[in-house]
C-alpha cells in the first residue's frame, strides 16, 4: 500500500492504494469520477487520457502510486464555474460525440493538442489534428466533426489566452 | 430558430457527456458490490474433464467459483435465436446447443466455462487464473470454405457436416437459363472479411437480487431492455418478466453488438441469486476482441449474365456464410432475409436466384453488425457492376445508369417491393459533388508524380425500418417488429415522451423532442425523453436497423395526434368554441380567426383539474401508442471514392470521399451527417484495415486494438455529404432512417477505386499496404509475361 497525495481539479486528495493501483481505477473507483473511461486493455483507445501537470497522459497506464504529488486534471475538471471550457463548447457545437464513450478523452487530447502547437508556435493544420488523435479511436463519428470541434476550438482558445495576456 | 423537423439543432444529451457525468453501466456501483470474472477456453474446440475450483474459492475474497452444470442444474435455459429458416429442400435448421457456460464442451477460444465473484474486480481475475480445468483438445474447423469439406471436425454432434441450412431465394430455373443465354457473363469470387464491432464502451453488466421480493435488475449495455428481459424470463428462466427490471443506461455504442443477450449477463443475474451479492462485470477489450459476436465472413461465387446493351439478365449467388460455434439471437436472419432480399440492389433484374449456406465453426457467434447482410450484398453487387464494367469496356456509372430501377412501388425477384426512389438524381448529385469531370486531369497529374488515382462507384438501396411484424414473422422471426411510444403531457404542460427505442449514440433525446416542437410550437427544452427501462417504459424493440426513426418515430406520431385529438377537444369546450376551429401552435392553444387562445400550460392544468371538461371525458392527457410498419423503409445512396495508390509501398490514400444518400425526411441534419461520418468509416475500415483473423488452429490471432486495426482519424477524410429526398410513403413521417447507410455503401466504392487505380479486380478486403501490393505484383508479372 502506499499513501498517495494529489491535487486533483484543484482540490487535495490523500488516500491509501495498493502500489498497482491504475491511475484510471484510482479516479474512477476511489475518487468516483467516473468522466475517465477505460476502452481498451493496451493503451490504444484513448478514453482514458486526462493531464498530468498539464500534459495529456493514459491514466490507464500509469501507476497512482508513482504520481503522488502531482496535479491532475480529468473532464470532470475543465468547466470553469458553470461555463463550458471552449473545447467542449465546440464539441457540442460541431455534433462532435455521438456515444459520448470516447468523448472525455478525445475532449482532454483535444486540449492538451491545441496548448502544445500553440507554445511551440505550430499551426494545427486539419492533417495535424488527424495525426494528433493517433491515439483516440471514436467509432461512431468518423472523426469528422471532432476535427472540426477541436480546429474551431483551437481558435478560441488562442483567442481567450490573448485576452487573459 | 425553428426547433422542429428539420432543423439542425444541437443535442440536447450533450452537456453530460462532454462534462463527464454520463451514467454507462461500469460507473454504476451498488452497496455491497461483488465482482465476476469469466474462466475462458483457450481452445476453439475441446472436452472439458474436469474443473478444479478448491485453489480460486481458498482465496481470501473469494465469494464462489461457479461452473455450467450448476446453471444446469437450476434450470437455466440454452441461448436461442430468434429467428427459424427453413432449408431448400423443407426441412427445418439445425443449430447446436448453446449452454451460457460450458457443460462439456468447449466450442471457440473465450467459451465461459466458469466464473468466479470476488470482493474486487482485480482479485475476481486472479481468481480465475487459479480454476484449474483439464481439456481434452479436439480439432477445429475454423474458415466458412472448409466447413462442409468432407471429413471436417463436427462442431456439434446434432448439426451433421456443420450445415446448418441451406436457403435458397429467387427462381433457379429461370435466372440459369437468362444466365445460360447472355451475351457477356461476369464471374466473381468474393469474400467479405469478418469484423469485430468495437463499439468503445466494453459490454458490461450488473445484477442486482432482492431476496424478499425475489426480485432481479439488471443495468446492462443494451440495445433493447426489453427484449433482453423477455429473453431473460421467456427462454433463459432466470425470473418471470415482473420480477426482472432491465435498465439500459447511457451505453457508448452498439452497432448490433448490444442487441444479444450473451452468457454473462444470464450468469451474473444467476450468480446475485446465489451469492446474494450485486454483481458487477465488464469485459475488457480482449474479452470484446473474443466473444462479442463478430460481423460478416461471407464466402460467394456470384455470376451475373448482361445482354449486349450491358442490361442485367440474370443474377445467380452462391454463399457460405461462417454463423460461427453458436447460433446468436439474429444470426440465422442476417445471412438470409437481411441478404438475399437485397440481391436486386439499385438494378431491375428480370431473373435472380441465390442459395446461402450457414455454418458452424469453432469460432465466436456471427451476427448483425452495422448494416447486416445488407453490406454483404452491396458489396458483392457493386463489385461485380465495377468488374462487369471493365470486361465490357463500358463507363461503370454508365453501366448502372442503364440498369437503375427508375419506377416505383418496384417489386423485385427476391420478395421485398421497394417504396420509392431517384437513382439517377442521386448519382447525378455525387458525380457533381466529387467533380468527376476533372478526374483524368487530377488522374494525370498524380501519375506524374509515380501515384496511381482511381475512382470507385457505390449505389446501394438498403431495408431499413425493422420491420414489418406480419411479415416477419411469416418468414420465422420469434417476435414483433412494431415500436410503442407514450406522449405524457403533465400539468404543467411540459411534456414526456417514453420510447421503446434506445439511445446508444443516435441523439433521440433531441431528435425525438423536435416531433413534439414540430407538432405543437413547444421548444425543445421543455420535453423529456425517456427509454431504456422496462420499469418505466411500456414494452418495445429497441434500436437497430435503422428503426428508430421510421418506427419509432412513427409511434410517436400517433401517439402525438391522439394528445392533440383530446386537448382539441378540451380546448374546445374551455373556449366554447368548435373542435375543427382549435389550432395548436407556438405553444398555445387557439380559435382560429378570433383572439380567444390558451396557453398549453394552462390546457395541461384543465386535463389535469378536470374541473371543466367535456361530459363524460376521462381527466389527464397521456396517449400510448404502437406502430406496426406495413413495409421495410429504403434508403439509397450514391458513393464515389478517389484514391491514390503508391505503387512502390501499396499505401493507399483516399483523398475524396462523397456520399449522396436519400434518407427521405430528414429529421435533423446534423445528426444524420453524423450518422453518415460514422458508417462511412465503418465501411472504409472493414475495406481497408478492419479484419479478425483466426489461425487454422482457431487461436484468435486479432485480440487486441494492436493487432485489429481500427481506423484512426488520420486514416479518413473528411467527408463530401449531399442528401436527395424521395420520402417514405409507408409511415406518417416519411423517414426512411439512415444509421447503416455509409456502412453498407463505403466497402465497394473504395475496393472500386483500388481496384481501378491498380487495374486488376483480384483484390480482396481489407485492402491493406501489403494486400494492394501483391495485387500490383500481379499485374506487373502480367504485364511481363504478355
Amino acid at each position: 500500500m502506499s499513501n498517495v497525495k494529489m491535487t486533483v481539479n484543484g482540490t487535495t486528495v490523500t488516500r491509501d492504494v495498493a502500489d498497482n493501483t491504475l491511475l484510471s481505477d484510482f479516479l474512477r473507483e476511489h475518487l468516483r469520477l467516473t468522466g475517465t473511461h477505460v476502452g481498451c486493455d493496451t493503451s490504444q483507445c484513448g478514453t482514458c487520457v486526462v493531464h498530468v501537470d498539464g500534459r495529456a497522459i493514459k491514466s490507464c497506464t500509469a501507476l497512482a502510486a508513482a504520481l503522488d504529488g502531482s496535479d491532475i486534471t480529468t473532464i470532470e475538471g475543465i468547466k470553469d464555474g458553470a461555463e463550458l471550457h471552449p473545447m467542449q463548447a465546440a464539441f457540442k457545437t460541431h455534433h462532435g460525440l455521438q456515444c459520448g464513450f470516447c468523448t472525455p478523452g478525445m475532449i482532454m487530447s483535444g486540449i492538451d493538442i491545441v496548448n502544445r502547437y500553440r507554445e511551440e508556435g505550430k499551426e494545427l493544420t486539419e492533417a495535424a489534428i488527424r495525426h494528433e488523435l493517433e491515439g483516440n479511436i471514436c467509432r461512431c463519428t468518423g472523426y469528422h466533426n471532432i476535427v472540426k470541434a477541436i480546429g474551431e476550438a483551437a481558435g478560441n482558445m488562442s483567442d481567450l489566452a490573448k485576452a487573459a495576456e | 430558430m425553428s426547433e422542429g423537423i428539420g432543423a439542425r439543432v444541437a443535442r440536447k444529451e450533450d452537456k453530460r457527456f462532454i462534462t463527464g457525468k454520463g451514467k454507462y453501466t461500469d460507473d454504476i456501483r451498488m452497496e455491497n458490490q461483488a465482482y465476476a470474472a469469466f474462466v475462458r477456453s483457450p481452445h476453439a474446440h475441446a472436452r472439458v474433464t474436469g474443473i478444479d475450483t478448491a485453489a480460486a474459492e481458498a482465496m481470501d475474497g473469494v465469494i464462489a467459483v461457479h461452473t455450467g452444470p450448476e446453471l444446469k442444474a437450476d434450470g437455466i435455459g440454452d441461448i436461442i435465436t430468434g429467428w427459424a429458416i427453413t432449408s431448400k429442400d423443407g426441412t427445418p435448421m439445425q443449430c447446436g446447443v448453446w449452454n451460457p457456460m460450458v457443460t462439456e464442451y468447449a466450442r471457440y477460444v473465450g467459451d465461459a466455462v466458469a466464473v468466479v465473484i470476488a470482493e474486487t474486480q482485480a482479485l475476481a481475475r486472479v481468481a480465475a487464473e487459479s480454476v484449474d480445468v483439464s481439456y481434452e483438445e479436439l480439432p477445429a474447423t475454423v474458415f466458412a470454405d472448409r466447413a462442409l469439406d468432407t471429413g471436417a471436425p463436427q462442431v456439434h454432434a446434432n448439426v451433421p457436416g456443420n450445415l446448418i441450412f441451406n436457403w435458397e431465394i429467387g427462381d433457379e430455373a429461370r435466372t440459369g437459363a437468362a444466365i445460360e443465354g447472355a451475351h457477356h457473363v461476369t464471374e466473381l469470387n468474393i469474400t467479405n472479411n469478418r469484423l469485430s464491432p468495437n463499439a468503445l464502451e466494453p459490454r458490461s453488466a450488473v445484477t442486482v437480487y432482492d431476496e424478499a421480493e425475489e426480485h432481479y435488475t439488471l443495468y446492462s449495455t443494451s440495445q433493447n431492455p426489453h427484449v433482453a428481459r423477455l429473453v431473460l424470463s421467456a427462454f433463459y428462466q432466470v425470473a418471470p418478466e415482473h420480477k426482472l427490471r432491465v435498465i439500459a443506461p447511457d451505453v457508448g455504442g452498439g452497432f448490433g453488438s448490444k442487441i444479444y443477450i450473451y452468457p454473462e449477463e444470464i450468469t451474473c443475474l444467476w450468480a446475485s441469486m446465489k451469492t446474494g451479492r450485486s454483481i458487477k462485470w465488464t469485459s475488457d477489450r480482449s474479452e470484446a476482441f473474443m466473444t462479442d459476436a463478430h460481423g460478416r465472413d461471407h464466402v460467394t461465387t456470384a455470376k451475373m449474365g448482361f445482354d449486349e446493351n450491358g442490361k442485367i439478365v440474370g443474377f445467380h449467388v452462391d454463399t457460405i456464410a461462417n454463423i460461427g460455434a453458436y447460433v446468436s439471437l439474429f444470426a440465422t436472419a442476417t445471412p438470409t432475409y437481411l441478404y438475399g432480399t437485397l440481391w436486386s440492389g439499385t438494378y431491375d433484374i428480370p431473373a435472380i436466384y441465390g442459395t446461402v449456406r450457414a455454418v458452424h465453426t469453432n469460432t465466436a457467434p456471427v451476427d448483425a453488425y452495422r448494416g447486416a447482410g445488407r453490406p454483404e450484398a452491396t458489396y458483392m453487387i457493386e463489385r461485380m457492376m465495377e468488374t462487369a464494367a471493365r470486361e465490357m469496356g463500358m463507363d461503370p456509372a454508365e453501366l448502372r445508369r442503364r440498369n437503375f430501377i427508375t419506377e416505383f412501388p418496384y417489386q423485385t425477384q427476391v420478395l421485398l417491393q421497394y417504396d420509392s426512389g431517384d437513382y439517377h438524381t442521386l448519382l447525378d448529385m455525387a458525380q457533381k459533388a466529387a467533380e468527376i469531370d476533372g478526374f483524368p486531369e487530377r488522374k494525370a497529374e498524380a501519375a506524374a508524380r509515380g501515384m496511381l488515382r482511381g475512382i470507385g462507384y457505390s449505389t446501394f438501396v438498403e431495408a431499413c425500418g425493422l420491420a414489418p411484424s406480419a411479415a416477419a414473422g411469416s418468414l420465422g422471426a420469434g417476435v414483433g417488429l412494431w415500436e410503442s411510444a407514450e406522449v405524457r403531457v403533465n400539468p404543467v404542460g411540459t411534456i414526456e415522451i417514453l420510447t421503446g427505442c434506445h439511445s446508444h449514440g443516435q441523439g433521440h433525446e433531441t431528435t425525438f423532442a423536435q416531433l413534439v416542437a414540430d407538432r405543437f410550437g413547444l421548444p425543445i427544452e421543455n420535453v423529456s425523453i425517456l427509454h431504456g427501462d422496462t420499469d418505466k417504459v411500456q414494452f418495445g424493440m429497441g434500436t437497430y436497423g435503422s428503426r428508430s426513426g421510421p418506427v419509432g418515430m412513427s409511434a410517436v406520431m400517433l401517439a402525438l395526434e391522439k394528445v392533440e385529438e383530446k386537448a382539441k377537444k378540451i380546448a374546445a369546450h374551455v373556449l366554447e368554441a368548435s373542435e375543427d376551429d382549435i389550432v395548436i401552435e407556438g405553444g398555445e392553444v387557439k380559435v382560429a380567426g378570433t383572439d380567444k387562445a390558451m396557453a398549453w400550460h394552462e390546457l395541461g392544468l384543465a386535463a389535469y383539474t378536470g374541473h371543466n371538461l367535456p361530459e363524460g371525458m376521462e381527466p389527464g392527457l397521456k396517449e400510448t401508442s404502437f406502430f406496426d410498419p406495413v413495409n421495410f423503409s429504403f434508403p439509397s445512396g450514391a458513393l464515389i471514392c478517389e484514391v491514390e495508390v503508391d505503387p512502390e509501398t501499396g499505401v493507399t490514400e483516399i483523398i475524396q470521399f462523397t456520399a449522396a444518400d436519400d434518407f427521405g425526411v430528414i429529421v435533423n441534419p446534423m445528426i444524420v451527417e453524423g450518422q453518415v461520418h460514422g458508417g462511412l468509416t465503418q465501411g472504409i475500415g472493414q475495406a481497408m484495415c478492419e479484419g479478425v483473423v483466426y489461425d487454422g488452429d482457431g487461436q484468435l490471432v486479432t485480440g487486441s486494438y494492436m493487432d485489429y486495426q481500427m481506423p484512426r482519424a488520420s486514416d479518413v477524410p473528411s467527408y463530401t455529404v449531399r442528401h436527395g429526398s424521395t420520402p417514405s410513403p409507408d409511415n406518417p413521417l416519411g423517414i426512411k432512417g439512415c444509421g447503416e447507410a455509409g456502412a453498407i455503401g463505403a466497402p465497394p466504392a473504395v475496393i472500386n477505386a483500388i481496384v481501378d487505380a491498380i487495374g486488376t479486380q483480384d483484390l480482396q478486403m481489407p485492402a491493406t499496404p501489403l494486400a494492394v501490393w501483391q495485387a500490383l505484383q500481379t499485374v506487373s508479372a502480367r504485364q511481363a509475361a504478355e
